[in-house]
């Protein structure tokens, strides 16, 4: 159906390939799942199976790419359009019109179907994502999961034969994702739907896939085969395979389900060890007194429904609170109520029992400081240098400060580099250094797992645990429930603007399948949230592997240790 | 399709039975109906100054507006419009007191009067603020501000969307990137606000040109963004797929539309202009209509797109348009004859005049805020809005049928 001979790509102005020598044949009907760090190419290998890349782009490419029997070379995106559908990251962006069922026809249009066929395929998509009920609600009014499924839909109406999505869940809840995942996988049984789908937590998407074409890097070679032998080897693994490689299994499981059938023997041998272990790292409850705290928090939209109805939350110095919920719980909200930019209409928000709301924002800004969902809205110079020497100036500390922070955070960042260049790691953290120059006490963070592979993650992970532990108090909102299970003391469940649930990360992610990270969910009911806790555990219960353990295990804290410090 | 309950207007008596074989069916009123009416409204405002009349036509655009608006988020800017028009009133008021030219005997206040060297002669400040004056500044204000409410009534009833369904194929392909661009504009304002409050968080204290560009930079990169990663969107769908057409047919399309637009531009400068004699106007505006009409037609070939669900033109559609229609006929009328009504005297100031003709204009104006296709709501949950909305037209009409 798709087919690479020997295919590289390079963008006008690089001195080297995005994409080298790709060999692949996707046969029909398959689900393929491309993986990869960012940077490795993900986004240019799904591109040039659209015409996309060079079309639209611009660039060289080498090689031949067929689509359906069409040659991309001779066939632009839109002469492709009736074998091909494309979907983005944001859906709203990629939208033409503003209500559902003209977005489902306007590719049919273009492509100058019958009226009678438009109609009749209009209705079929709309039963098959489920969007009948929401057929005549202008776009903007939707969900962000309705959103991505109209998305879908639009795409859908064509009858392509192949399917390229570029991370269609990055931006949705966990409930949201499966649904958008699970109307991908009846189109693929049902239609016979080819579909190329890339995407970064592989926790969401492995276990619908066929195979899997692993990205390592430009100029490395591409993988492709089933996902467990692909996985086996590749950089980025999502947490089941990480669990599988630890524990030795063969053949290595891709889905919790079949993982979960060779648990048993896991398990065993961690409750031998388990008891002493689990105390020691059992979370404890918060102590001493909330360094900020909210009181009946309410906040409406003008002319709209209440976002937040009383919402009561503590922050502890010292810890790490995450805030999860739904697309449009109040999540946003609250974060602005408790950084002090937005006030509330009723309820209060202290830190150390002043309010927040009355300091100027250039003072707030030592007390609380807060980086926004889209981290780009903070930066508006040329270089990394000059934001970072602006941070300075705003924060009245000695000139230098912030960028020999951005460089104890991610060493090695060119300090000439244009923000808008960087990758959304790299953009994640140049803000999160201007915004921790003024030296704040409580950090918060929106959505900051957007865009970042597995190793952005880890990092982000270990500098925000590495904050808490200097005393700073960290609360941030997040959809991913690995990230949250690894980085998270407590988190606190947010629901038509109200708490929930707010207990410590075990207690809750546990309790619940929509948040249960994969290794709780293969190991139930054991209590072990992350591979890393699993691994701490057996190699404390192995005695060749505990000294050398105990010796990295004092090395890694150091390591962590020194970044925050240096931060003060 | 869900087929509302509500039982269709009664129009009267006996005539409904044969009325309703007319109007039974029940389509939604054809967007270009909707604008010929709203335009025909505006010819009206323009043709007079009388400010009972201008204010009936604005009540007039308002009751149509509250009985017939769809409910989706882009009908609800209609208050915007109106308070626009307070606006526009006001500024013209100021700027008469403030350079007025003092004509006329009843003065109102007298204003400490700047005296400006002989070089400005004509231009004022300050000074004697009359009555004369204040009220043909006043009507002035008032006939500019019904224009804009026209307009947005127009832009309130017809989503400019769905006009575009309804241009010829040839010319779809701009009035698709107009609509894309004009739909920009909010989210550019919510990425304004974004970034403004962003701005905060690093407690900048900006102001002028550095404060501007800080907010202006991240705004524009975030709509280029958006603009390319639309128009991609728009190629993967299938957007600007080339027909059959060959090069040098689109050619003569091209020159033909433009041959024809130009003529019109002629034309209509011919008319507007008295100086330039009919023998000129004529011709040009019959040649341009036709090259344009020709080259609609070859250009329109060229597209091979078909339309989903297009709007049909109906009887009901038909008589919105024609009441537009109707309304312009009688106030250009009532302004050839010539009389007072039309542009009632500020100096002397006299109480403005009403007469028959234009208020049998305004009064068929009305019509199509029942006579028109209700309004289906788009979901359950809407309901209680059409609920809400039926009682502020019956509220309006009360009000209108008071007076």
């Amino acid at each position: 159906m798709i087919s690479f001979e020997n295919v590289s790509v390079r963008y006008a102005g690089a001195t080297s390939d995005a994409l080298t020598d790709v060999n692949l044949v996707l046969p029909p009907g398959e689900f393929c799942l491309v993986v990869g760090p960012t940077g490795s190419g993900k986004t240019t290998l799904l591109g040039a199976a659209t015409g996309h890349v060079p079309h639209f782009t611009g660039g060289l490419l080498r090689g031949r790419v067929l689509v359906g029997g069409r040659d991309t070379r001779t066939h632009p995106p839109r002469e492709l359009a009736d074998v091909v559908g494309t979907v983005g990251q944001r859906p709203m962006d990629g939208f033409v019109t503003d209500s559902v069922e003209d977005e489902l026809a306007f590719v049919m249009e273009s492509l100058a179907l019958e009226p009678a066929v438009m109609r009749r395929r209009v209705e079929e998509t709309l039963d098959l994502l489920g969007l009948a009920d929401v057929r005549r609600k202008s776009l903007a009014e939707l969900s962000s999961g309705q959103q991505q499924r109209v998305a879908i839909g639009a795409a859908l109406t064509a009858h392509p034969q192949v399917l390229v999505l570029d991370e269609p869940t990055s931006a949705l809840d966990p409930g949201a994702a499966e649904d958008v995942l699970a109307a991908l996988h009846r189109l693929v049984h049902d239609l016979g739907v080819t579909v190329l789908l890339s995407e970064h937590r592989l926790e969401r998407v492995v276990q619908y896939a066929d195979s899997v074409l692993s990205l390592t890097g430009p100029g490395d070679p591409v993988r492709y085969g089933l996902p467990g032998e692909v996985l086996a080897e590749s950089l980025v693994v999502p947490p089941v395979v990480a669990l599988g490689k630890l524990a030795g299994w063969s053949p290595l499981p891709v889905s919790v389900r079949d993982a979960r059938r060779l648990a048993p023997a896991l398990v065993q041998r961690l409750e031998d060890v388990a008891p002493a272990v689990q105390e020691s790292s059992a979370a404890k409850p918060p102590t001493g007194d909330p360094l900020l705290s909210a009181h009946g928090v309410w906040q409406r939209y003008r002319n709209g429904p209440a976002v937040l109805r009383g919402v009561d939350l503590d922050v502890h110095a010292g810890e790490v609170l995450a805030i999860m919920g739904r697309n449009g719980a109040g999540k946003s909200t609250l974060l602005a109520a408790l950084q002090g930019g937005l006030r509330p209409e009723r309820g209060t928000v202290t830190l150390d029992g002043d309010p927040v709301h009355g300091v100027s924002a250039r003072a707030r800004r030592r007390l609380v400081s807060l980086v926004p969902q889209e981290p780009g809205d903070l930066l508006y110079l040329d270089t990394v240098e000059a934001e970072c020497a602006q941070a300075d100036s705003e924060s009245g500390i000695a000139p230098g400060s912030t960028l020999a922070l951005l460089t104890r955070l991610i060493p090695g960042l060119l300090t000439e580099t244009d923000p808008r260049d960087l990758s959304e790691g790299q953009r994640l953290s140049l803000v999160v250094a201007i915004q921790l120059a003024g030296g704040p006490r409580v950090i918060l963070l929106d959505e900051p797992t957007r865009g970042l592979d597995y190793a952005a993650k880890d990092r982000l992970t270990e500098m925000l645990t590495g904050l808490a532990r200097t005393g700073t108090a960290v609360a941030l909102t997040s959809h991913d429930v690995e990230f949250v299970a690894a980085t998270a003391d407590r988190v606190a469940v947010l629901s038509d603007g109200e708490v929930i649930t707010e207990a410590p990360t075990a207690e809750v992610v546990l309790s619940s399948p929509t948040y249960a990270p994969q290794v709780a969910k293969i190991l139930a009911p054991g209590t072990w949230l992350t591979v890393r806790q699993v691994e701490a555990v057996l190699r404390a219960g192995d005695p060749l592997h505990s000294a050398r353990a105990d010796r990295a295990g004092r090395a890694d804290q150091a390591d962590v240790l020194s970044a925050p410090e240096a931060l003060r | 399709m869900s087929i509302s309950t509500r039982t269709p207007p009664v129009i009267g008596g006996r005539r409904r039975r044969a009325g309703a074989r007319l109007f039974r069916t029940r389509l939604p009123t054809h967007p270009m109906a909707w604008w010929v009416w709203a335009l025909g409204l505006a010819a009206a405002a323009s043709r007079t100054t009388n400010p009972l009349l201008l204010l009936l036509l604005v009540a007039v655009a308002a009751f149509v507006v509250a009985a017939r608006r769809p409910m989706t988020t882009w009908a609800r800017g209609f208050r915007a419009y109106l308070i626009f028009g307070l606006v526009v009133v006001a500024l013209r008021t100021v700027f008469h007191i403030v350079l007025g030219g003092g004509y006329g005997e009843t003065v109102l206040v007298w204003l400490p009067e700047i005296v400006l060297p002989e070089w400005s002669a004509g231009i004022r400040i300050g000074g004697a603020v009359t009555a004369e004056g204040l009220a043909s500044a006043v009507y002035d204000g008032m006939r500019l501000a019904t224009l804009l409410v026209c307009v947005g009534a127009a832009v309130t009833l017809a989503d400019p969307r769905r006009l575009l369904k309804s241009l010829p194929g040839a010319l779809y392909e701009a009035g698709l990137v107009v609509v894309v661009a004009v739909s920009m504009a909010p989210a550019l304002i919510e990425s304004a606000v974004r970034v403004r409050r962003a701005r905060q968080l690093r407690g900048t204290s900006a102001r002028g040109f550095r404060a501007f560009r800080s907010i202006a930079m991240p705004v524009l990169d975030q709509a280029l963004g958006r603009a390319v990663a639309l128009a991609a969107a728009m190629d993967a769908r299938g957007y600007g797929r080339v027909g059959s057409l060959t090069v040098g047919a689109r050619r003569t399309s091209a020159a033909l539309l433009l041959a024809g637009l130009l003529g019109l531009c002629l034309a209509g400068y011919g008319l507007l202009d008295a100086a330039t004699p009919g023998s000129v106007a004529v011709p040009a505006l019959v040649v341009g209509v036709a090259a344009s009409v020709i080259g609609l037609v070859v250009g329109s070939r060229r597209m091979v797109r078909s339309r989903y669900r297009p709007d049909r033109f109906d009887l009901r559609s038909a008589l919105v348009a024609v009441c537009g229609l109707a309304i312009a006929a009688l106030f250009v009328l009532t302004e050839m004859r010539g009389d007072s009504v039309s542009h009632p005297s500020t100096f002397p100031l006299v109480w403005p005049q009403l007469a028959l003709l234009p208020l049998v204009g305004i009064a068929i104006a009305a019509l199509p805020g029942i006579a028109s296709t209700p309004v289906e709501p788009p979901a359950s949950e809407t309901v209680r809005g059409s609920a809400e909305n039926l009682a502020v037209s019956a509220i309006t009409a009360k009000g209108i049928s008071a007076r």
